[in-house]
C-alpha cells in the first residue's frame, strides 16, 4: 500500500518534469517574467511530494518488505518494485534531500544571483525527472528498472550540469560526467549481466536464491564496486565530482553530492549484501583499502581549494570514503563471522550516509546562498559575510563543525562509531584484517583532522575577516524560504548528534537484513535507555567499555559558554572601545593583506605537496635595480589525473586519429570494405569445422 | 532424377561462368552483352527449376526475368551509354588477371561454406545455393574493381541474378517475394539511370573519381 503511495509521488513527479517542459516552452528562457519566482509551483509541488514521502518511508522502516510488480517495461519481465528496510531508509535519505532542496530552491530562484533564474528552462523540466529517478532506483527490484532507473538518474542531472551550457567549463563537466556516467551504468549492467546467471533471471529475488561460483562472484563485486563508484566518487573514479557539482544550480549540486552518492552506496550495499549473499574477507579488504585512500585524497585535494562548491563537492569524496571503510568493516566482520561488530560498522556507515546527507545539503545551500548574495563561488572574493548573512553563517557554521566531526553534532557519533568500529579489529583471527584495519583508522584519524582544516578555513575565509570584494561588501541576506530548509537541517545534526541512540535504533532493521545482527537497543531517547546505560548515552558494544552522551556533551559545552560569557560580562571593562584592528605595526589596512585560503593550505601543501600533487614551485626574483615584485608561483599536478584518466583520453586520440582516414574513403573502397568483411567471414566459417 | 539434376547444376554452372566473363571485360559493349547472356541463362535456369518443381509462379519469375534482366535493363542500359556517349573502355583496378584468379578463389570458398552448411538440404538446391553465393560474390567483386558507373551497375545486376538463382532453388518460395525483389531492381536501375545522367550533365563523365574530387575526397 505504502509502495503504491510511493511509486504514485514518483509518477507525478514525471507528470510535473512534463509540465515544466510545456512551461519552459511557453516561456521561453531570457525574458524572466515576473521576477524570477518562475517555478515556484514546481518546487512547492516537489516538495510537498518528496515531503510526504519522505515521512511514508520513514513509517514503513520497520514494515515487513512489500513487494509490486507493473505491467510496464520489458513485456516478459515487468517492473518489480519491492520496499524493504534497506530501501526505505534510502528513500528516506533521498525524499529528506529533495523536499529541503525544493523549498530551498524556491527561496533561491528569488535571490538576485540566483543560480537559474537566467534559464529556468533549462532547469524546470529535469529536475522533477532527477528526483523521480533517485526514487526509482531505490525501489527497483529487478536489473532492468534498476539500470532504467539508474540512467534516468545520470541523464537528468547531466541535463541539469549543462545549466550554463555555454560556459566551456560547464560543457567539460558535462562530459567529463557524461562518460563517467556511462561507464558507471555499463560496469552494472556487466554485474547484473553476471549475477543473471546463463539463465538470465533478471529479477532481484532470482539473483538472491542463486548461488553463482566464486570467481563470478568476485567478478560481480569488483564490477559492482567500480560501477557504484564511479558514481559514488570513490577514488580514481571521482574525477567527475568536482567538475560537475559545482557546475549545476546549488540546490541541484545539494541533490547530486548529498543523495546521488547515496544512492550509489546503496546500490553497493543492495548488490554486496542482498544479491551476492555473504561477502568474503578480502572483498571487504579491497572496500576497506579503496575506502580508506579516498576519504584521505578527497580531503587533502579539498584543501587546495578556493572555490567554495568544488571545496565541497571534493569532500564529499572524503564522506563517501568513510562511509566505504564502515561497509568494507562490516564485510570484513561479517565474513569473520563477528555478527555485533557487523552491525556497529554498518550502522556506523548507514548513519554517515544520513549524516552527511543532511549536513552536505545544508552546506551546499549556504554556498548557494553566498553565491546568490555576492555572484562568486571564489572565497577568495567573499569574507566578512558573518555580518550581512547572520542566519545562513550560523547554519553554515553548524553544518562545517559537523562535517568536522565535532560534538555534540551528528558527524561526530557516525565517525565515533566508526572508530568504535575499527577498535574492534584485532578480535579477528587473520593477519590481513589485523594489520590494514588500525591502517584504516590511521587514515580515517587524518581525513577527520585535514577535514576539521579545512572547513576552518572555508568558514573562516568566507564569513570571517573584512569583505575581499566590492560584492561581499554589501550581500545581502537570503530569502527567507531559502533559510527554511537549512534551519531544519542544522536542527537535525543537532537532534542527530544529541539523540544518536533514536537514530541507531531506527536503522536496526536495515542492519538485521544486510548483516544478521543488531547493535543493542539504544533506547528512543535519553530517559528511555536500557538499565545499567548512563542517561542518555549509546553503547556500541557493552558499557564497560565505552559510551558516548550527546545529551551531556551539550549541556556540558552549553554550561561552559554560559559561563565563560557570564564571567566575561561580569569582569570583563563595559567600556566601548574602538581601536584600529590588525593594527600591529601595519598603518595600510586593504582587505589584500588578511589571510587567503591559499596561505591557509599553504602548510599543508607544503606537506603533501612533493608526494600529492606534485607541486613544482619557482622563485623568481627581480634583477638588482629593477622595482618588479618578486613572485612565487606553484603548479599543482593532479597526479590522479594523470595516472588514470590522461592516458586513456590520448589512446582514444590516437585511435581517433588512426581511424581518421577511414572518413574520407571512394564508394567503391567502402565497398571493398564491406567486401573484404564478407569474405573473411566467410573464410573464418570455411576454416572451422 | 540424373538427368534434371544435371540440367540445373549445368545451368547454375553457366551463370559462374558468364559471371566470371563480366569480371573479364573491360568495354562496355561487352560487358552489356555478356550481361544479357547472365540475365538469360538466369531465366533458363528458373525455367529448368519451375519445370523440375512443377511451380507455375516460377515459370512467371522466369519469364520477368527474361523480359526484365535480359532485354529492358541491358537495352536501356545501352541506350543510356549511347546517348551519354560515355567512353567505352572501363577502367579496372588490378590486372585481370589476379581479378580473374580471385574470382576462381571465390567460387572455390563459397562451395567450401555451403556444401557441409546446407548438408541437409536435397542436392538441386545444394548446388543452386553454392553457385548463387558465388555468383553473389564476383558481383561484389566486380562493383570493387571498376571504377565506372556503368561497371558498378553491371556488377550490382549480375550480384542480383545471383539472388534470383539462389531464390529459384529454394522450393516453395513466394511468387510474392519473387515480384518484389524485381520491382526492386527495376527501382534500383531507374535511380542509378538517374544518377548516371545527373552525374554526366554536372561533370561530363561517369568516372567516379571526378564524384570524389567533388566531395573533397581527393586529399
Amino acid at each position: 500500500m505504502i509502495l503504491s503511495a510511493l511509486l504514485a509521488g514518483i509518477l507525478i513527479l514525471v507528470v510535473l518534469g512534463l509540465a515544466g517542459a510545456i512551461d519552459a516552452v511557453r516561456a521561453p528562457g531570457g525574458a524572466p517574467r515576473g521576477a524570477a519566482g518562475q517555478g515556484a509551483w514546481l518546487y512547492a509541488a516537489a516538495a510537498s511530494i518528496t515531503g510526504v514521502s519522505a515521512l511514508l518511508s520513514l513509517a514503513s522502516l520497520a514494515a515487513p518488505p512489500e513487494t509490486l510488480v507493473l505491467p510496464l517495461g520489458l513485456p516478459w519481465i515487468g517492473w518489480h518494485f519491492r520496499l524493504d528496510a534497506l530501501s526505505a531508509f534510502f528513500l528516506f535519505v533521498v525524499d529528506l534531500g529533495a523536499a529541503s532542496a525544493s523549498v530551498f530552491a524556491i527561496g533561491y530562484g528569488r535571490a538576485r544571483h540566483g543560480g537559474h533564474a537566467d534559464e529556468p528552462g533549462r532547469v524546470l523540466p529535469f529536475y522533477p525527472v532527477f528526483l523521480a529517478g533517485l526514487g526509482l532506483v531505490v525501489l527497483a527490484d529487478d536489473a532492468f528498472s534498476f539500470l532504467f532507473a539508474w540512467e534516468l538518474m545520470s541523464l537528468a542531472s547531466w541535463a541539469l550540469v549543462l545549466v550554463r551550457h555555454r560556459d566551456p567549463e560547464s560543457v567539460r563537466a558535462g562530459t567529463v560526467y557524461l562518460l563517467m556516467a556511462v561507464l558507471s551504468g555499463f560496469l552494472l549492467l556487466l554485474c547484473f549481466g553476471l549475477l543473471a546467471g546463463p539463465a538470465g533471471s533478471y529479477g532481484f529475488a532470482a539473483m538472491r536464491a542463486a548461488h553463482p561460483a566464486a570467481a563470478t562472484v568476485a567478478l560481480a563485486l569488483v564490477l559492482a564496486l567500480l560501477g557504484t563508484g564511479a558514481k559514488a566518487g570513490l577514488v580514481p573514479l571521482h574525477a567527475w565530482l568536482p567538475l560537475a557539482h559545482p557546475a549545476a544550480p546549488s540546490h541541484v549540486s545539494a541533490l547530486m553530492s548529498g543523495v546521488m552518492t547515496k544512492v550509489a552506496v546503496y546500490a553497493f550495499l543492495r548488490i554486496a549484501f542482498d544479491l551476492i549473499g555473504p561477502p568474503s574477507a578480502w572483498s571487504g579488504l579491497v572496500v576497506l583499502a579503496v575506502g580508506g585512500l579516498t576519504a584521505v585524497l578527497g580531503v587533502l585535494y579539498a584543501l587546495m581549494q578556493h572555490d567554495l562548491k568544488r571545496l565541497l563537492a571534493y569532500h564529499t569524496v572524503e564522506n563517501i570514503g568513510i562511509i566505504f571503510i564502515g561497509i568494507g568493516l562490516a564485510m570484513v566482520f561479517r565474513a569473520g563471522g563477528e555478527g555485533a561488530a557487523a552491525a556497529l560498522a554498518l550502522t556506523a556507515a548507514l548513519f554517515h550516509v544520513f549524516n552527511h546527507a543532511v549536513f552536505k545539503s545544508l552546506l551546499f545551500f549556504g554556498s548557494g546562498a553566498v553565491e546568490a548574495a555576492t555572484g562568486e563561488r571564489d572565497m577568495e572574493c567573499q569574507g566578512g559575510l558573518i555580518h550581512r548573512m547572520r542566519t545562513t553563517s550560523f547554519c553554515f557554521l553548524i553544518g562545517c563543525a559537523a562535517i568536522s566531526a565535532l560534538p555534540p553534532l551528528n558527524g561526530f557519533v557516525s565517525e565515533w562509531l566508526t572508530f568504535q568500529a575499527i577498535l574492534l579489529g584485532p578480535a579477528l583471527p587473520d593477519w590481513g584484517p589485523k594489520l590494514l584495519i588500525p591502517a584504516d583508522g590511521a587514515l580515517l584519524a587524518l581525513a577527520a583532522a585535514l577535514a576539521a582544516a579545512c572547513f576552518v578555513k572555508a568558514f573562516g575565509i568566507t564569513f570571517l575577516g573584512r569583505p575581499r570584494s566590492a560584492a561581499a561588501a554589501v550581500a545581502a541576506e537570503t530569502d527567507r524560504l531559502a533559510l527554511a530548509p537549512m534551519l531544519l537541517l542544522s536542527g537535525l545534526c543537532l537532534f542527530a548528534g544529541v539523540f544518536p541512540g533514536a537514530v541507531i535504533d531506527a536503522l536496526a532493521p536495515v542492519s538485521r537484513a544486510l548483516v544478521g545482527a543488531t547493535m543493542p537497543v539504544q533506547g528512543l531517547l535519553p530517559w528511555h535507555s536500557p538499565p545499567g546505560v548512563p542517561l542518555g548515552a549509546i553503547v556500541p558494544v557493552a558499557a564497560a567499555r565505552s559510551s558516548y552522551d550527546g545529551l551531556a556533551i551539550l549541556l556540558l559545552i552549553g554550561a561552559v559558554t554560559t559561563l565563560a560569557a557570564l564571567g566575561a560580562r561580569r569582569l570583563a571593562s563595559h567600556a566601548l572601545r574602538r581601536a584600529p584592528a590588525w593594527d600591529c605595526g601595519f598603518p595600510d589596512q586593504s582587505p589584500a593583506t588578511q589571510y587567503t585560503a591559499q596561505s591557509f593550505a599553504e602548510p599543508i601543501r607544503r606537506t603533501f605537496g612533493p608526494l600529492v600533487f606534485g607541486v613544482a614551485s619557482t622563485i623568481r626574483v627581480p634583477p638588482p635595480g629593477s622595482t618588479a615584485p618578486a613572485r612565487i608561483e606553484h603548479v599543482l599536478h593532479d597526479r590522479l589525473w594523470e595516472i588514470f584518466y590522461a592516458p586513456p583520453a590520448a589512446l582514444v586520440r590516437r585511435l581517433a586519429d588512426a581511424l581518421n582516414p577511414l572518413q574520407f574513403l571512394t564508394i567503391r573502397r567502402y565497398l571493398a570494405f564491406v567486401f573484404a568483411a564478407l569474405v573473411l567471414l566467410l573464410l573464418v566459417l570455411a576454416l572451422t569445422p | 532424377m540424373g538427368f534434371s539434376f544435371d540440367i540445373a547444376h549445368l545451368l547454375a554452372g553457366l551463370m559462374v561462368l558468364t559471371s566470371l566473363l563480366l569480371l573479364y571485360q573491360d568495354r562496355i559493349g561487352a560487358l552489356l552483352n555478356v550481361l544479357r547472356l547472365h540475365g538469360l541463362v538466369l531465366a533458363l535456369a528458373l525455367a529448368w527449376q519451375a519445370h523440375l518443381q512443377s511451380a507455375s509462379d516460377l515459370f512467371l519469375a522466369a519469364t520477368i526475368a527474361l523480359v526484365v534482366k535480359a532485354l529492358v535493363i541491358p537495352g536501356a542500359l545501352e541506350r543510356l551509354v549511347e546517348r551519354l556517349a560515355i567512353h567505352r573502355l572501363i577502367e579496372t583496378v588490378g590486372g585481370i588477371g589476379p581479378t580473374m584468379l580471385g574470382g576462381i578463389a571465390l567460387v572455390a570458398l563459397s562451395l567450401r561454406v555451403m556444401l557441409p552448411i546446407t548438408a541437409a538440404a536435397d542436392a538441386v538446391s545444394r548446388q543452386d545455393i553454392a553457385l548463387a553465393l558465388s555468383v553473389v560474390l564476383i558481383g561484389l567483386l566486380i562493383m570493387v574493381t571498376r571504377r565506372n558507373a556503368v561497371g558498378q551497375v553491371a556488377g550490382f545486376l549480375s550480384l542480383d541474378n545471383g539472388i534470383d538463382l539462389a531464390a529459384g532453388g529454394a522450393r516453395g518460395m513466394p511468387l510474392v517475394v519473387e515480384l518484389s525483389v524485381a520491382v526492386s531492381v527495376l527501382i534500383a536501375f531507374i535511380v542509378i539511370g538517374i544518377f548516371l545522367f545527373r552525374i554526366r550533365e554536372r561533370f561530363d563523365t561517369v568516372d567516379l573519381a571526378a564524384l570524389e574530387e567533388f566531395r573533397g575526397e581527393r586529399r
